[in-house]
């Protein structure tokens, strides 16, 4: 099936940078500001937003990688998966506000998974979730503060993003994916 | 991953990642809340036919910090005690509803046979069988010695190159056998010291050289030296003449510890026989990994935990 | 009486004939013989041979009731080719009276299904502290002319030079089950790297060559008969060998399941591998099979072992020892002998009947398919092949290695004493074949 470009590299600059204003102006500025992202592709996109707050506050944003495997509600239906590194920045997450970030949301289900995870870490003052895309087909009540681009899409696409980081390119595709069932959660 | 039946089983790729999975959850450990919500619903049932203390309660701490239901049935008091087969005893507990069994038993193979009789579904999990494998053991001490090694850079890193001596009893050691099929795997140097009637036989056709000189192999300054637990009844079946004999020839005594490469560190899996394997000055150094590994081995039975109970094909992702 | 021909029939030396049965002896060979009102087996394209005689077979009753019986162990005999079997001493009460061994020789004759020859224990209650009434079993209706503690070794040195003397007034063998018994204490398999590895105890070669040279020169001694039962190792066959280059008057047997499987098996831990001795190295079954074939073993034996179900159901350290061997062991030394071009059915012939009635001192075998002879023929089907399932047993138990493994001829047809015990491959029923 055909693949569709939908994003490209100065697209995400563009979403990367208009959320990073975005998270600015609801935290009103960068104060006990923690960014934390969802591996894999979450903890790159939380690592740029971080960079760009950054030069924008002449500060450095603390930064981390939350991994949520050990809190899915879908391990019996899927292959095992490997949990990555959970690294909360040395300032914790107390009484911090708290932006996940993801790639993708979807379900919800992942996000469900990141709060429950964020609970047995601290207490943080406010947690808010900023998504490169998201695609609806939500199964939870759950929304996104800061969106990149809204991608309505039909449960049996695909949506891929790639990162230069790993993918050595950055783009968001849809892929038409009746050959792939099931679609990125 | 179905089973944990044997290190021997284990590829380099799948042992660094058991590793590397327990690294997180020893995280977990240093957190405000211990515990994870990943294997609620799920019952693991620790099957010991023979006593064990230390590995049942850390079987039961990883599962409890995973949120799973442990049930326990340990030989004393208990009809395993009273001539119940395997066989019965795990359908019984299959009837329950188990999800994962972990085995102890005195016989060889044991868990194997559990996991292959078809007479349960529940994966397997070897706690010790005989003098077979007690594959978790092995895993924790590779841990171990990793952590010892690279600290927080454990992640990803195999023991290419490390040297390790294990001394003592290898032949009725299951905790050797684990160690030696899973540290050569992981590209370790294993070189074992024992009297010629506790090494096994056909030693030649393992992956490990074989020695008797305990001093030998304390001046060639391995990494890691590794004691094991030597059993009374050996010697009044003839595998070595009395105590004093085989602590003057290969315990560690204080006086060969203080011989030992300041580098060197010291693991026992426990007990220990201070002043027959092992003596008080080197078991309670800051060279002895001895309580590292116990509190590792809750780390690394949550990573097989895991890895065994979570999936829905027996494959990994 | 009953009065069979069985027609067109292969025999021992590639020719064919026509074979007529009538009062229990073979009265004519030839071509196109008349049918004269005889049952007719039809035999075109079966191998004949004669009735199989196993020296070493386990039939539990009295006692074990549960794994076999006298009537279940020789029916799964008779599927198996075999008209003779030994029916081993370890029952309970232990066969070591004239009474305990003319009841199972007499549960034999009453089923009819095979010749049960009770061999007699060497000691009481095989204790291996002094001799049984030795005697008294030879003389008595079983006419015993074999003993063995099988199941233990004889292993005190002077009560076994005393056996073999005492049994030789009396015409008869003892035959041993070489295990150094200190050695294999605990023993689980055999010792090597495999062992090493599973971390079972290992059963050392050395065990079972060092009771062996022993008792050969020991029976070089005495001068007297000495059978060697379950031969399992390379250095065994050498010590035999060298025993019968020096004259001395030994016989050895193999087992089927040593002749074809290794202790690779054991890496499975499945129970059903676990046999006493136990499974050797490839290098022994090849030594094992040259040995067969070149007659310093003498005789295929079966040590057929039936252990009920929950025996085998349990962990490797915790299950019984044996293999039931019955109605496997024809299939297994075809495959293992004759495929392999190291043994003719003439060959088959020797070491599954006429040498094992000779060591048994059993009567009627040393003219094997000759007019004259006793009625005693199995017809195979060399040319089958199949996988050996369950429906292949017929004993009381099935605990046999073989099950799932591809396997060369069928037994089609067996007379035991002139009358029918299986035809058209399956066992006649029990009232047919009963003589009482």
């Amino acid at each position: 099936m055909a693949v569709r470009l939908v994003l490209q590299q100065a697209d995400i600059q563009r979403a990367l940078t208009r959320i990073s204003h975005e998270i600015l102006e609801s935290n009103r500025g960068s104060d006990d500001l923690v960014l934390l992202g969802i591996p894999t592709r979450g903890v790159m996109l939380a690592e740029r937003i971080a960079g760009i707050i950054g030069s924008l506050e002449q500060r450095d944003i603390p930064v981390g990688a939350l991994d949520v495997t050990m809190y899915r509600d879908d391990l019996d239906r899927h292959p095992t998966r490997t949990p990555r590194p959970t690294r909360i920045p040395e300032s914790g997450i107390d009484g911090r506000t708290v932006v996940l970030v993801d790639d993708v949301l979807y379900s919800g289900r992942t996000i469900r998974a990141a709060l429950d995870a964020i609970g047995d870490l601290g207490r943080p003052r406010a947690v808010r979730l900023a998504a490169l895309v998201d695609r609806g087909h939500r199964e939870l009540p759950i929304r996104a503060d800061f969106v990149g681009k809204n991608l309505p899409s039909a449960a049996a696409e695909r949506v891929n993003v790639r990162l230069a980081e790993i993918d050595g390119e950055d783009a968001v595709e849809i892929d038409g994916g009746t050959e792939h069932p099931g679609g990125a959660a | 991953m179905r089973h944990l039946l044997s290190t021997r089983d284990l590829d380099r790729t799948t042992a660094v990642r058991i590793l590397d999975i327990a690294e997180d959850m020893a995280d977990v450990a240093q957190r405000a809340v211990p515990k994870l919500p990943t294997l609620r619903g799920k019952t693991v049932a620790n099957l010991f036919f023979e006593d064990s203390t230390r590995t049942r309660l850390s079987f039961e701490a990883a599962a409890k910090r995973l949120s799973a239901e442990v049930i326990t049935f340990s030989a004393k008091g208990s009809s395993v005690s009273k001539g119940e087969s395997l066989k019965d005893t795990a359908q019984t507990i299959a009837a329950m509803g188990m999800d994962a069994v972990v085995l102890r038993h005195s016989a060889s193979g044991a868990a194997a046979t559990l996991a292959g009789s078809g007479w349960i579904d529940a994966a397997v999990v070897n706690a010790g069988d005989g003098t077979h494998e007690h594959p978790t053991q092995g895993l924790l001490d590779a841990y171990s010695i990793r952590k010892r090694l690279h600290g927080a850079a454990s992640r990803g890193r195999d023991l290419d190159g490390v040297r390790v001596t294990i001394v003592g009893d290898i032949v009725h050691s299951r905790v050797a056998r684990s160690n030696v099929w899973l540290l050569t795997t992981l590209g370790a140097e294993v070189s074992l010291v024992a009297p010629a009637t506790l090494l096994p036989g056909a030693i030649d056709s393992w992956p490990v050289t074989a020695s008797h000189d305990l001093d030998a192999a304390i001046a060639a300054k391995p990494d890691a030296l590794m004691m094991l637990r030597v059993q009374a009844e050996r010697m009044t079946s003839g595998f070595f003449p009395n105590e004093r004999e085989y602590a003057r020839e290969w315990g560690l005594s204080a006086e060969r510890f203080a011989r030992l490469d300041a580098d060197t560190m010291v693991l026992h899996p426990g007990p220990m026989n201070r002043g027959l394997e092992i003596s008080s000055a080197a078991a309670d150094s800051a060279r002895s990994v001895v309580l590292d590994q116990v509190t590792n081995g809750v780390s690394i039975r949550m990573a097989v935990l895991y890895l065994v109970l979570s999936g829905n094909d027996g494959t990994d992702a | 009486m009953t009065h069979l021909l069985i027609t067109a029939a292969t025999l021992l030396d590639g020719s064919r004939a026509d074979l007529r049965v009538r009062d229990g002896v073979i009265v004519e060979s030839g071509s196109g013989l008349a049918a004269d009102g005889a049952r007719v087996i039809d035999s075109d394209g079966l191998q004949a041979l004669p009735g199989l005689v196993d020296l070493h077979t386990h039939l539990r009753e009295p006692g074990s009731e549960q794994s076999e019986t006298v009537l279940t162990g020789t029916r799964a005999a008779a599927a198996g080719g075999f008209t003779v079997v030994h029916a081993m001493a370890n029952t309970q009460p232990v066969q070591d009276t004239a009474g305990v061994v003319e009841q199972v020789a007499s549960l034999g004759a009453q089923h009819g299904y095979a010749t049960v020859r009770p061999v007699g224990a060497v000691t009481v209650g095989l204790a291996g502290e002094r001799l049984s009434e030795i005697g008294a079993m030879a003389g008595s209706r079983a006419a015993v002319r074999v003993f063995s503690d099988d199941g233990k070794c004889v292993s005190d040195a002077l009560l076994l030079r005393r056996a073999l003397e005492y049994v030789k007034t009396f015409d008869g063998v003892v035959a041993q089950h070489a295990q150094e018994p200190r050695l294999t204490e605990g023993a689980q398999m055999n010792e090597g790297a495999l062992s090493s590895e599973l971390g079972l105890a290992g059963w050392p070669a050395v065990a079972e060559e060092s009771i062996i040279a022993r008792d050969v020169l020991l029976a070089q001694h005495v001068g007297a008969r000495l059978h060697i039962c379950h031969v399992s190792t390379a250095g065994s066959v050498d010590i035999v060998r060298w025993a019968k280059a020096r004259g001395i008057d030994v016989t050895a047997e193999v087992t089927p399941h040593h002749l074809l499987l290794t202790e690779q098996l054991a890496a499975t831990y499945d129970p059903r591998y676990k046999v006493n001795p136990p499974l050797r190295r490839e290098e022994d079954v090849l030594a094992l099979r040259a040995a067969l074939a070149d007659g310093t073993i003498d005789v295929v034996a079966t040590d057929h072992a039936p252990h009920p179900v929950e025996a085998k159901e349990c962990a490797w350290p915790e299950a019984a020892v044996g293999m039931v061997g019955l109605e496997s062991a024809l299939a297994v030394v075809q495959e293992s002998m004759v495929e392999t071009g190291l043994l003719d059915w003439a060959g088959v012939a020797r070491v599954l009947s006429t040498t094992p009635a000779r060591i048994g001192r059993v009567a009627g075998y040393d003219a094997p398919l000759a007019v004259g002879s006793p009625a005693n023929i199995t017809l195979v089907d060399a040319a089958a092949r199949g996988d050996f399932d369950l429906a292949r047993l017929h004993g009381k138990s099935v605990n046999s290695p073989f099950l799932g493994r591809s396997l060369p001829g069928r037994v089609m047809a067996v007379v035991h004493d002139g009358r029918p015990t299986v035809l058209e491959g399956a066992l006649l029923p029990t009232e047919e074949v009963a003589t009482a």
